[in-house]
Order: structure tokens, then C-alpha cells, then sequence
């Protein structure tokens, strides 16, 4: 494992802090014949407009793209479970030649008579951007039917990354905000945007909020309804989560109804913390509001506090490495394994871009090796070369870490439990601290021979 | 009820699947190049689809995945994926350095209308693929048959590409599995290895996504049929091929290669389906069947024995890939089960359904078979008329739930629990295996819903 050959065409994306002046490259297109841990823009839309409970999910394409992302995401639900069912038009050969807007038409003919969605929401695949189904045209046709909205997301996969499926996703959200009233919707409210509802965690954000004194219109999309997200524009302020998913809309509705929004994020004590914070901030005629923060801050973090520095006592010193979809979770990560004593020693994105990449180097001691759209050799490589105990990744990198021994944390799609908020913290502790203490390690040879080098 | 939008009244539905029984031609061709040792399968589209592959056959085995893509971009999908495919073999080569790249198309590169064959040409006469690599290929556009067509279409391109015949026939027989776990294909080893049959299984996944944790990652696991081994299958005496969805295209093509005379069965689940195995390589082999065989044949008859009053009657449910109903559906009625409810996902063909419909003509019930069909009419006919029995992939517990009915994990994807990868339900004793899955979920079933009254200690 000592060396890996690495594309000449990757050097760029991969960089030792303290090593060179740091200019990394990102943001484009893996290169073709990589392993990389992406994926594509259907991908992307997918994720963001999946927590919708109450919306029809229709994938226009052959069954694949339906199968692979049938309910494999946690984005809970305390209502409909609609979203959590597969719906394919599963185009075959002779759609292919002749076109598959017929087939469409009566699919959503179908369902929408049948399940009675408050929306619904058409993917295009790559197959439709290529043999030129009139998506638009067919959702128009049938909204115009079904009084409902039909909206086409433009998500052909090759059509760019996994961010460009954020956007496109953003656009098809777009067009619901604005349709509802906003009547009942109080001056000192926010929606809460690019928080999935994994695990849950959208419904201990909300809790927050909401103990502050502060109505939350809109979750966009965790445990979404179209109905919300129809008022949304009525809100004070967006409040976005995640580096990239949900800013687009938040910058869309800036424009359109002037809504301002900041950038939070809801993992760690800290960053939690101060994602309440800058919300009362924005309500300054209301003083009660932080009043209330300081307390629900307080409370919380002495509920967590005392299990959290025996935890520490264990993972003191011990060291983690991160892979994860967006650059700005990898911030609040760095900071909440910092705050159990682990250090960071090889951090990398999917999606990160400059600037994300510029605040992780500065985040990240000398030595740290930080990396965009890496592949499992690099991963493992540099993971080994650095001797982590811990990685934090995806349910790609998950065996990956098995194989070589070291303890694994999943921040992303199969989280069970939540992991943001205080208390998400917490259980974020325990995940790890269970898994890097795990008597397993002790059965893997290679691992211990490193360890007595 | 997470189900609970799933209605009584059926309908007929032309331009819908609802909660498929499949998916789609590449991950199968995925999963087959994955059984060639020191192979990298390569996809030849967009990066989302091998993403999905990957993260699903890992979710399933719990296993590293390892595969290329061509990532293609607007640009290529316009004007062609040429350059990405001669640019990924270049990279693949530089980088990962594998023995063989297994090239797979997706419905992008198909409907586009890449040539695989000619790009591949290119790339050897621009000096893009090392002397002794290997690129083979198959094309499995995803809008034709399913998964198991993929993983048939890339099995019959290892023969296309490797089966060589030198004139001198050895004594091996090839073993071609289908879409089957790691651990049944060690299975199906094992039982030729007690026989004493000389044999090259291709492919072969064992080892590779059920290996041991070594402290390493290693992007080409131990496991796999080497490139020797699947050259020199055009040599063998003969080929036994297991499971007609997904191995007979191979071995009609060794057939007529090279001349490897071929016997196409179904997969050896249950008493029958391995004793037709075990007799047709005893065959083919010229070998006697060892008692060790004929003792793990007579145990599995006196489990039948022993416990067949609680299987008797019992109603079952089935869903999955065609040649594992078929397998499945025989085995359940030769232990007096009754099968009502049959899917495959997988479209099959004909000559499949009339099979499918013999081995249930006498169950005394009529039978509710649907193939291709889906997850939403197989919910709605047990709705409709419900059973003892579910057995399917993982997908099948949103029903097993809704409706309280007990549930056998089988098939592709599992999800959800440890096992299948390592333990397997073919042969003599896999047979056993789903025996003791089958009984431990009826009478788990029996003892919830006992009274104090009615509790049985011995059973």
C-alpha cells in the first residue's frame, strides 16, 4: 500500500497542508475511468425533492433509476409515506424508438387519480434527455387535468454532478413556493432549508426553533409537505443547511420575495449553537427570543455535557479521517471531533468548492491531507499512511474502512439516529466512540502490527 | 402501515411499474465482471449509474465495490463517448491497473450507439491497453430484460471473449452459475470438489464479496476466475450451466465455440434441483456420487421427514428473479407447500411460464403468476387471498409487515440481514439451510400466537 500511482490530472485535487502554496481544484468533472465515490445529477434531485411525503415521485426512464433509490434514504416522515414508494414508467426498447410521452401521460393519469398527491414531481433520466420526451409539455397537460402541480425536474444524469441535481431540484421546489397563502404566518418565522429529516433530526431543529419563539413555516424538504412549502414565501428568513442543495432556492426566493437567508449548520455544539443564535439575532425588536436561545442552549448542553467528557476521555488523541458529499458538513465535523479530542487527519469532499476547500485548510493542521472527488485507493492510502481510527463517510466507504480495520461513522444516507442538534451530538459521540473502541480491532492482525511500528 | 396506499381493487397497468421486482441489465453485468479475478468493471455512461451499482451491491454484501465510469458529460452524450472510453481505459490502466476491464453499456451509450468494440480497437492501436490486459464487453441496455439479463449478456461475453479451444479436451467441467450468491457458488464448488470433479466455475464471486478482513483494502480481492481458467473453458469436457435466465446464452455460446457440449439445468435449490445437478456432473465426470454426498442427500430427506406436518398446507407467497422462483417454487411444492402467489420481477419469456405453471399444476389451488410483474400486484393478490409465507428479497418486509405474515429473506437485494453471503441455501445442505429458515419463522409465528393454553414445548 506504500504508493499509489495518482493521475497526473488529480495531483491538483489532492493537497498536504503545509506541503505547497494551497490552490485546489474542484468543482469539475470527474475524470473519466475513475473510481470516484460520486454520482449524477438525477442523484442529486433525487435527494433533495425525496422527503416531499405528500408528493407523487415519478421516474420517467428505464426501471434501473427507480430501483436503486427505492427508500434507501431515512428522510422520516410523521405523515403520508408516499415518497417512500418506487413509481417507474420503466421505459423498454420500443419506448426508446417511439417515444415515451404516451406512457408518461397515462402513468401519471394513473397515479395521481389513485393516490390523490398535492403534487407531483416527473425526474427526467439521462435516456429522456437523449430520446426527447416533451416532459414539460406532458406535466403541463396533466396539471392543466388534474388541478394539481406537475412538475418536471430536469435531472438528466449526465447533464453535470451531483450539485447541478440540487439546482434542478431547486428549480421544481421554485414553483410551489408562492402558491399557498400566507395567511396565519407569524413576522418572526423561518423556514428551514437542506435539512432531510434523516433519523429525524429536522424534528429536533424544528423543536428548537419553535421553544425560541419562532414559527417554522417550511422544512425544505425533511418531512416536507407541498402545502408548507407552498407559503414558504411568507417566512422572515431561510435558514440553509448543507453546502450547496438548498442555497440555490434560498437565493431564488431572495430575489423573487426578498426573503433573506443565512448559512447554518446543525451539527456539533457549536455550530448548533450558534445556528439558534444567529436566528434570535434576526429578531432583535424581540429580546425574549434570545433570552429563551440562552436557555434552551444551556439546558441542552449541560444535559450532554457530562456524558460527552467520559466519552472524550477515551478518543482523546485519537485520530479521524473524513470523506463526505458536502465541503460544509466537513466543517462542523472537523469541530465536533475536535471537541472529543480526535484530530483530523485526511478530510475530502465530493462536491466541495474553492472556497469551502481555502476554510478546510485553515481548519486542518500541518499535515492534514485534503482531498476533492477522491477514489477508495487514495482513500485507503492515505488513511493507512496516516493511521486513523476512525472514517467518516458514505455507504460506499463503510466496507472500506471494515477491511482495514478502523472504526467507521455513516454522516450520511444510513444514519439511523439523529446526529445534529444537541442531543444528535451526543449520539454522534456514542456512534463513534463505539465504534473506535470496538473489541473487533483487536482481532485484525495487520492493524495491530501497524500499530506497533 | 407504510403500505397503506397499496389498494385492493386490481387494475391493469400498461405505462407503470409500482415498487419493482428487478432492475436494471448493468448491475447484473456489474456483478459478473466482479467474478473474474483482477478484473475492473467499467461503465460506460453517466457517473450516477455506476454510483447506484455500487452502493447497492454494497449494500447487499457489505463489501468494497470497486468499478470505473465513463462519467459522461453533455458533450458526450452529443458527439459520442468515444473519448471517454479511450480515456478511461488509459487512466484505468495507469491507475488501478487491473487484468481485465469488463466494459458494460448503459441505456445512455446505447442509445447513443457507441461502438464498444471499435473504441476498444482504437485504444489498442493507440498503444492505450498494455500487451496482456484485457477489454472485454457487453452491451446491456437498461430498458431490455433486467438485471439478469445483464449478468447473463456479460457471462456469455467471458466466453466471447476468453473460451479458446486448443484441440486437446481436459477433464474439467465448467460450472457456470447464475446471478447467485458468493457463498452458494462455493457451495456448488464444493459439492464437484467431494465428487472429485476437476471443474473452472465462471464466474466466480466467491472470495471476492464475502472475503475475510485483512487489514487491507484491496481493490482486486483474492477471489475470481483467473483469465487462464476462462481461456482454457474451451477446452473442457463439458458445461453445466445453472439457471436458464442466466447461463444458457454462455453455455449455448461455449457450445458453439469450441464445442463444449452443454446440459442447461435449473439452480440446484431443494432435494430435486441438486440431485439433477449432482447427476449430471456425475455424468459428464464419469465419477460414482460419494458417500458423503449420499449422506448430506439422506439427512436433508430425514429433516423433510421430521418436521414435514408444519409445512404441510402452508401458503407461500414468492417473489424474485426467474431462475430463483422456479428453484424455489419446485423445492416448496416437493416439501407439500403451496405457492398462490408467484413474481418475477424479470421478464422470462414463455417457455418460463409454462414451466413455472407445471410445477404447480397439482398444488390443488390456482395460482396467481405474474411474470413480469411487480411488488404492488404480488401485495395486492396477498391482500386479496393472504398466506402463511412470504419469501423475497428485502423489499418484501414493507408487506411482511402490513399485513403480519412471516417472512424468508431470499434473493437480490438483502438489505437487512447476515447471512446470505455466506451461507447458502444450494445443494443438499442449503436446502436444509431454507428448511431451517422456512420452519423458523412459521413456528416463531406458532408461538406468538399461542395461548397459555395452547403453547407447545416440543415441537
Amino acid at each position: 500500500m506504500s504508493s499509489i500511482p495518482i493521475l497526473k490530472s488529480r495531483e491538483a485535487q489532492i493537497h498536504t497542508k503545509g506541503e505547497k502554496p494551497f490552490d485546489m481544484t474542484c468543482g469539475k468533472h470527474s475524470v473519466a475511468g475513475s473510481v470516484s465515490q460520486r454520482a449524477c445529477v438525477f442523484c442529486g434531485s433525487r435527494v433533495v425533492l425525496y422527503p416531499i411525503a405528500d408528493a407523487l415521485h415519478l421516474i420517467h426512464g428505464p426501471i434501473g433509476c427507480a430501483a436503486y433509490t427505492w427508500d434507501i434514504r431515512g428522510a422520516l416522515s410523521s405523515g403520508p409515506q408516499l415518497h417512500r414508494l418506487s413509481f417507474s414508467t420503466d421505459l423498454r426498447e420500443r419506448d426508446v424508438i417511439f417515444g415515451g410521452e404516451k406512457k408518461l401521460e397515462a402513468a401519471l393519469d394513473e397515479l395521481i387519480d389513485h393516490y390523490k398527491p398535492k403534487a407531483a414531481f416527473v425526474y427526467s433520466t439521462c435516456i429522456v434527455g437523449i430520446i426527447g420526451d416533451d416532459v414539460a409539455a406532458v406535466c403541463r397537460k396533466i396539471e392543466a387535468k388534474k388541478g394539481i402541480p406537475v412538475l418536471p425536474v430536469h435531472s438528466e444524469g449526465f447533464k453535470g454532478t451531483k450539485k447541478d441535481g440540487y439546482k434542478a431540484a431547486c428549480d421544481a421546489l421554485f414553483k410551489l413556493v408562492g402558491k399557498g397563502s400566507t395567511e396565519g404566518v407569524s413576522p418572526i418565522s423561518i423556514n428551514i432549508l437542506g435539512e432531510f429529516n434523516i433519523g429525524g433530526e429536522a424534528w429536533l431543529i424544528k423543536e428548537y426553533y419553535e421553544r425560541m419563539g419562532v414559527q417554522v413555516v417550511s422544512v425544505m424538504t425533511g418531512d416536507g409537505r407541498v402545502d408548507q412549502i407552498g407559503k414558504s414565501h411568507g417566512a422572515a428568513l431561510n435558514v440553509v443547511q448543507c453546502s450547496g442543495a438548498l442555497t440555490f432556492l434560498a437565493e431564488m426566493m431572495k430575489e423573487e420575495y426578498g426573503t433573506p437567508y443565512i448559512r447554518v449548520s446543525y451539527i456539533g455544539i457549536d455550530d448548533m449553537a450558534k445556528s439558534l443564535y444567529d436566528v434570535a439575532a434576526r429578531f432583535p425588536d424581540n429580546p425574549e427570543i434570545m433570552e429563551r436561545t440562552r436557555k434552551i442552549v444551556r439546558e441542552e448542553v449541560e444535559a450532554i455535557l457530562p456524558e460527552l467528557n467520559e466519552i472524550r476521555k477515551d478518543l482523546e488523541g485519537k485520530k479521524a479521517a473524513i470523506y463526505v458529499g458536502g465541503a460544509f458538513k466537513a466543517f462542523s465535523l472537523i469541530k465536533a471531533l475536535n471537541y472529543l479530542g480526535m484530530k483530523v487527519v485526511l478530510v475530502g469532499s465530493q462536491t466541495g468548492n474553492k472556497e469551502d476547500y481555502k476554510t478546510l485548510q485553515e481548519m486542518c493542521d500541518d499535515g492534514t491531507i485534503i482531498l476533492d472527488d477522491a477514489n477508495p485507493l487514495e482513500l485507503s492510502k492515505y488513511i493507512i499512511e496516516k493511521d486513523a481510527d476512525l472514517f467518516i463517510g458514505g455507504v460506499k466507504e463503510r466496507p472500506i474502512a471494515f477491511k482495514m480495520g478502523i472504526g467507521f461513522c455513516d454522516h450520511n444516507h444510513e444514519r439511523k439516529i439523529p446526529l445534529a442538534g444537541f442531543r444528535g451530538m451526543l449520539a454522534f459521540a456514542r456512534e463513534v466512540h463505539t465504534s473506535v473502541t470496538s473489541p473487533v480491532w483487536q482481532f485484525c492482525p495487520a492493524r495491530l502490527g501497524n500499530k506497533e511500528k | 402501515m407504510l403500505l397503506r396506499h397499496t389498494p385492493t381493487e386490481i387494475k391493469e397497468r400498461k405505462a407503470l411499474t409500482v415498487n419493482p421486482a428487478k432492475t436494471c441489465q448493468p448491475i447484473g453485468a456489474m456483478y459478473a465482471s466482479l467474478g473474474i479475478h483482477g478484473c475492473l468493471p467499467h461503465s460506460h455512461g453517466s457517473q450516477g449509474c455506476y454510483a447506484y451499482h455500487r452502493s447497492a451491491l454494497t449494500r447487499h454484501f457489505k463489501e468494497p465495490v470497486a468499478a470505473a465510469t465513463s462519467a459522461f458529460t453533455e458533450g458526450a452524450s452529443v458527439f459520442g463517448g468515444q473519448a471517454n472510453l479511450l480515456q478511461s481505459i488509459d487512466n484505468i490502466f495507469t491507475v488501478y491497473n487491473p487484468d481485465v476491464i469488463a466494459v458494460h453499456t448503459t441505456c445512455l451509450s446505447e442509445t447513443i450507439g457507441d461502438d464498444i468494440p471499435q473504441i476498444v480497437a482504437k485504444a489498442r492501436a493507440d498503444g492505450k491497453a498494455p500487451a496482456g490486459k484485457y477489454i472485454i464487453h457487453a452491451n446491456t441496455p437498461s430498458y431490455v430484460g433486467s438485471h439478469v439479463t445483464g449478468y447473463s449478456n456479460m457471462v456469455k461475453a467471458m466466453v466471447d471473449y476468453f473460451s479458446t479451444s486448443t484441440g486437446a479436451k481436459t477433464k474439467a467441467v465448467n460450472l457456470i452459475p447464475g446471478f447467485v450468491e458468493p457463498s452458494d457458488m462455493a457451495e456448488i464448488q464444493r459439492i464437484a470438489e467431494v465428487m472429485g470433479v476437476p471443474y473452472i466455475m465462471f464466474p466466480d464471486t466467491s472470495k471476492v464479496l464475502n472475503g475475510p478482513l485483512t487489514g487491507k483494502y484491496k481493490m482486486f480481492p483474492d477471489g475470481g476466475t483467473t483469465i487462464e481458467d476462462l481461456h482454457m473453458t474451451g477446452d473442457s469436457k463439458g458445461t453445466i450451466a445453472l439457471g436458464r435466465t442466466c447461463t444458457m446464452a454462455a453455455a449455448r455460446a461455449l457450445d458453439s465455440k469450441c464445442k463444449v457440449p452443454c446440459e442447461i439445468l435449473d439452480l440446484p435449490i431443494g432435494l430435486q434441483g441438486t440431485d439433477e445437478f449432482v447427476d449430471k456432473l456425475r455424468l459428464m465426470a464419469g465419477v460414482n456420487v460419494p458417500d458423503v454426498l449420499n449422506l448430506e442427500r439422506g439427512q436433508l430427506v430425514d429433516c423433510i421427514s421430521d418436521w414435514h406436518q408444519y409445512l404441510y398446507g402452508k401458503r407461500v407467497g414468492v417473489v424474485g428473479d426467474p431462475d430463483q422462483v422456479l428453484a424455489l417454487t419446485r423445492f416448496l411444492v416437493s416439501l407439500d407447500m403451496k405457492p398462490v402467489h408467484i413474481v418475477s420481477g424479470s421478464p422470462a419469456g414463455k417457455k418460463y411460464v409454462k414451466a413455472l405453471e407445471e410445477v404447480v399444476a397439482d398444488i390443488g389451488e390456482e395460482v396467481n403468476i405474474k411474470v413480469p410483474g411487480d411488488m404492488l400486484l404480488f401485495h395486492q393478490w396477498i391482500k386479496n387471498d393472504p398466506v402463511d409465507l412470504i419469501i423475497g428479497n428485502t423489499y418484501c418486509k414493507y408487506i411482511a409487515k402490513d399485513e403480519d405474515i412471516p417472512f424468508v429473506r431470499h434473493g437480490f437485494p438483502i438489505y437487512d440481514r447476515m447471512g446470505h453471503s455466506y451461507f447458502s441455501t444450494m445443494g443438499y445442505r442449503g436446502a436444509m439451510r431454507l428448511m431451517e429458515q422456512i420452519l423458523g419463522v412459521l413456528m416463531d409465528r406458532q408461538d406468538r400466537d399461542a395461548t397459555d393454553i395452547t403453547m407447545e414445548l416440543v415441537m
